[in-house]
Order: C-alpha cells, then sequence, then structure tokens
C-alpha cells in the first residue's frame, strides 16, 4: 500500500513561508474554486491555508533554540477526523492514503475539525466547507507538468529542500530513509493517530574534545620540559639500540 | 471550545422535549390499569405536540449550526462509524413515532398507541445516547470523553423534560402534577450529582498533550511566537471560548443554582401551582443552557497548543 506524505526537517527550515504563499497560490486557483481571504492588507487579515508556519522559542534566554514549524494536514494512517464525518465528505483515499474532502458533499458542521487534535481543518468562512492540505492531489498525477514537477506546491518552493515528499510504505524511499536515518518523528503520538507525515528532529553539531586532545604529548614546544635523550654509549634496552 | 448557540439550543430544546415525552407515556403506560380516563386523551394531545414542538425548534436550532443545509439529508450516509449521522436518523425516528403515538392515542388505539409509545421510548433512549456520545466519542476532548457526558444528557433532559410535564399536567390535568413535581425533582437531583461529578472529574485532569509533544521538541518550556497568522483564522475562532475567567466562573455558578436548587425550592414550595411550576421548568431550562454553555467552554481542545500567541 502507498501512503504519500511530506516529511519535514526542522533542522533545516528557515521559517521563510515560501510553502505557506507556493500552497495558497496554488490551491486558490485550483478547480475547487478559491480558498478565502479576507482583509489580506487590512488590519485584521484572516482567511483558509492549507499549512502554515509557525515559530517557537524553546528554553529560556539565553540558551533558547528558536525552531520554525511547517504545520498542515498530517494524512494520518488512523484519521480520526474520517469515521466521525456524517456524509462521507471526508475520506481517506486507499491508493495513496490522502485524506481528502469532498467539497460537493461537505455540510459544514465542523465535526471533523473537533476531531482533528493537530487544528490541521480549516472552515472556509464564504464557501461553507471545510478544507485542509490535499497533498496537492491535483498536481502530483498531472501528466500535464514535468515528472519532476509533480510534487506538491511547497515541497517544489521550499528554497532550503526542508520538506521532501514521497511513500513512506515504501522502506527505499527518499522519505523512509529520512525519517529511519535522521530520527524522524511523529506529532502528539500520545492519541494513536499514527500521522503519515513525519518531522526531522533539529541536530546540532557538536564535537566532544578530551583534555588529553588539547595537550599533544609530542608537542615541540614542549621539548624543553624533556629529560635529555640518553647518550648512545649508554646500555639499551635491546643492546643494538639507543632510544 | 466556542460555545455555538445552535448546538446549545438544539441539545437543552431536544433534551427537554424528549423527557417530556417520556414523562408523558410514563403516566399513560403506569395509567393503563386504571383505563384510558386515567390520562385524558386531550393532556396527552397537549403534551404530544409540547414535545414535537421542543424537539421541532431544537432540530431547526441545529440547522443553523451547518454551512450547508440544504445538503443536511447527505448527514445519514454514514451511521456505521459517525454518532452524528446516527443521530440525524433517530431525531426524525424519534418524532415519527412520538407523532405516531399521539395519533393512536387520540384514535383510542390504547394498544397500538402503547406499541408505538415503546418504541419511541426507545428511539428517545437512543437519541440521547447519540447526542451524548458525539461529544463523548472523541479522546482529544477529555472533558467529555466519560460516560458521564451522555449519562448527563439523559438525566438532565429527564429532568427539564419532567418539569415541563410538571408545570403542564398542574395547569391541564392537576392530579398528575404532584407526581411529576415529585419525580422532576429527583431526576434534577440524579443530574446535579452526576454533573457534580463530572466536574470533579475535569477539574483534575491533566492535558495529556503538551507543546513538547505537539511539536516533538523535549523541553520543559517552549513558548509560541508566532502561529502563521496574524489576524486570527478559524483555529483561534472555533476552539477558544474567548471570555475571561470571572465570565466562565459567573456561569457555572449560575447553572449550579438554577439547575437544581432553585427550581426544586419551587417545585417544593408549590406541587400544585401552575405559576410556580412554571417557574421552575424556566429557572431550570435557563440553568441547562448555562450547564451546556459552560460544558462547551469547559473543554480544552489539544490544537489550542499551535494557538497560543499572534505575532
Amino acid at each position: 500500500m502507498t501512503q504519500l506524505a511530506l516529511v519535514i526537517d526542522l533542522n533545516v527550515c528557515v521559517g521563510c513561508h515560501a510553502c505557506v504563499t507556493s500552497c495558497k497560490q496554488w490551491n486558490t486557483s485550483g478547480e475547487a474554486g478559491y480558498l478565502s481571504d479576507d482583509r489580506p492588507y487590512g488590519a485584521e487579515p484572516t482567511g483558509t491555508f492549507f499549512n502554515r508556519v509557525q515559530t517557537f522559542e524553546v528554553g529560556e534566554f539565553p540558551s533558547t533554540d528558536t525552531v520554525h514549524f511547517p504545520k498542515s494536514c498530517l494524512h494520518c494512517e488512523d484519521p480520526p477526523c474520517v469515521p466521525v464525518c456524517p456524509t462521507g465528505a471526508s475520506y481517506k483515499r486507499a491508493e495513496d492514503g490522502i485524506v481528502l474532502v469532498d467539497y460537493d458533499k461537505c455540510i459544514g458542521c465542523k465535526y471533523c475539525s473537533w476531531a482533528c487534535p493537530y487544528g490541521a481543518r480549516e472552515i472556509d468562512e464564504h464557501q461553507k466547507v471545510m478544507k485542509k492540505c490535499t497533498l496537492c492531489v491535483d498536481r502530483i498525477y498531472d501528466k500535464a507538468l514535468p515528472a519532476a514537477d509533480r510534487k506538491p506546491a511547497c515541497v517544489m518552493a521550499c528554497p532550503t529542500s526542508a520538506r521532501l515528499f514521497g511513500d513512506i510504505h515504501d522502506p527505499d524511499s527518499q522519505v523512509s530513509q529520512a525519517i529511519r536515518d535522521s530520527g524522524g518523528y511523529a506529532l502528539m503520538p500520545e492519541w494513536g493517530t499514527r500521522p503519515a507525515n513525519h518531522y526531522l528532529p533539529r541536530r546540532k553539531t557538536a564535537k566532544s574534545i578530551h583534555p588529553d586532545e588539547l595537550q599533544r604529548h609530542d608537542n615541540p614546544l614542549k621539548i624543553d620540559g624533556q629529560l635529555p635523550r640518553p647518550s648512545a654509549s649508554e646500555s639499551a634496552l635491546d643492546d643494538v639500540t639507543s632510544w | 471550545m466556542r460555545p455555538a448557540w445552535s448546538v446549545i439550543l438544539f441539545t437543552t430544546l431536544s433534551g427537554a422535549g424528549q423527557g417530556l415525552f417520556l414523562a408523558l407515556f410514563a403516566a399513560t403506560a403506569v395509567g393503563a390499569p386504571g383505563g384510558e380516563a386515567a390520562v385524558p386523551r386531550a393532556f396527552v394531545a397537549v403534551l404530544v405536540v409540547v414535545s414535537l414542538a421542543l424537539v421541532g425548534a431544537g432540530l431547526v436550532a441545529s440547522i443553523f449550526h451547518l454551512g450547508h443545509p440544504e445538503r443536511g439529508w447527505r448527514a445519514a450516509a454514514r451511521w456505521r462509524t459517525s454518532w452524528l449521522s446516527r443521530e440525524v436518523i433517530v431525531l426524525p425516528l424519534f418524532m415519527a413515532l412520538t407523532a405516531l403515538f399521539g395519533a393512536l392515542h387520540w384514535l383510542g388505539m390504547s394498544q397500538a398507541a402503547f406499541a408505538a409509545g415503546v418504541l419511541a421510548s426507545g428511539a428517545c433512549l437512543a437519541l440521547y445516547i447519540c447526542t451524548g456520545m458525539i461529544y463523548a466519542c472523541l479522546p482529544f476532548l477529555q472533558e467529555w470523553r466519560t460516560p458521564l457526558t451522555p449519562i448527563n444528557f439523559i438525566a438532565l433532559g429527564c429532568a427539564s423534560g419532567l418539569s415541563a410535564a410538571a408545570a403542564l399536567a398542574a395547569w391541564l390535568h392537576p392530579p398528575l402534577a404532584g407526581a411529576y413535581a415529585g419525580t422532576a425533582l429527583v431526576a434534577g437531583a440524579l443530574g446535579y450529582l452526576g454533573r457534580l461529578a463530572s466536574l470533579a472529574r475535569n477539574a483534575r485532569l491533566r492535558p495529556k498533550s503538551t507543546l513538547a509533544s505537539a511539536i516533538g521538541v523535549k523541553h520543559p518550556k517552549i513558548r509560541q511566537i508566532a502561529q502563521g497568522a496574524m489576524g486570527g483564522s478559524f483555529n483561534t475562532r472555533e476552539f477558544f471560548h474567548g471570555r475571561t475567567r470571572e465570565v466562565v466562573h459567573a456561569v457555572r455558578w449560575s447553572f449550579l443554582a438554577l439547575v437544581f436548587p432553585v427550581p426544586a425550592l419551587l417545585q417544593a414550595l408549590g406541587p400544585q401551582s401552575a405559576a410556580l411550576l412554571g417557574a421552575a421548568f424556566l429557572a431550570q431550562y435557563a440553568g441547562l443552557v448555562a450547564e451546556r454553555w459552560y460544558f462547551f467552554a469547559d473543554a480544552k481542545h489539544p490544537q489550542n497548543l499551535y494557538y497560543q500567541a499572534i505575532a
């Protein structure tokens, strides 16, 4: 079985929001209609987004870490939002594991958003239907696009390649290798939703140095402190050489 | 969670209407040995109409919760997995069976009316359970994830229905008023105890999710700097009640007074007085509206961890 997913490398994300704008641009221009965008240049801008970059400060000054944290639908393997939908508008595709909303069946009751612990679903205030990340399902299978472009818009836009896209059920895929080799983890594992999207942790480059590595025993500058070499006439350990 | 008036009105109105039907059917069933005359036909008809009006008003209120009410019929599709879908099926079933019970009783077909009443009571109980399970089935909302949720929906719904029945009986058929007022007291006390138990339980809850598990960084001190939106979003509007702690506490104290102590006092003072029993029902209903508001405001959704600061 295929389970498409994003793997987001928090070690590389610089929080530039390029994925957010690229996502909004692609998905507001699609067949399903626009994404609400009210007062974009006003005092209280608001609208529907599939993807948001949040920023967290870990620790206390001065030992703090800034973590930029892109958040979108995690396409859970056990999605709690799907069974609660009364109409079947929310569904998980068997062929590739993408969780989608059928905008023509959605009655806008918002129950699925209550059932998502991640806040990944946002209602469109104008179209009155629930919307969420589609993994750019209208893009990744589009034969009209060059093969290299058949990726979600956010992945295409990321300038630091912090976003990887692929099948996490294929052990040899780039995303599976990244999860395996770089400590990929899922969000809020306590709820058993088994998110397909994974995050790669911050990885600090650190080196441990022992004191004897700072003191070279053969440092030529310290030669004065050494005892003089024994003369050639003195007895040697093996009676052949002096040391 | 942000309390939605549509859902508050639906759960309280429908709960009272269902309780009223159960009160009526119990009286007709118990009164059966004494013959049909035990409960007058007109009184049964009025109570059936009032019950249907309350549930119908709740249904209308609930429609305002939907973004696309014209597609509401689709909500019957997923009854295998969704409690909301089950509720959408059971609600009209209950109304139809209640109407059938009323019609058969009016026509004097007491055997058939009894059978319809039994079925309607089953649908009534199922509707209470569906309504309660819509909230109790969500594992993330720990305040709702308890058997006390559907139990309290049943007990408080029955209490308000019995209070309404007592007021209507004092006005239209006084012999039943005392019995209804007495059972309303008992049901009110049970519902009150159940709600106190859930309040005590929720006060001791520890949230399962933390910022550390939300973003997967192991550190006890994490704070949000930006949430990716400057003017709020659906996530900041739907999942926060947006009221001060004082308002929430005031609502809690008012429902703790109005759900049981005030109506109980009125019902004990005037078990035959239509005015006092009517006032008792209205006070209890107002208390239940406050109780339901608090029920939503009290629930803390884990998604709120991601929406703590705007910048």
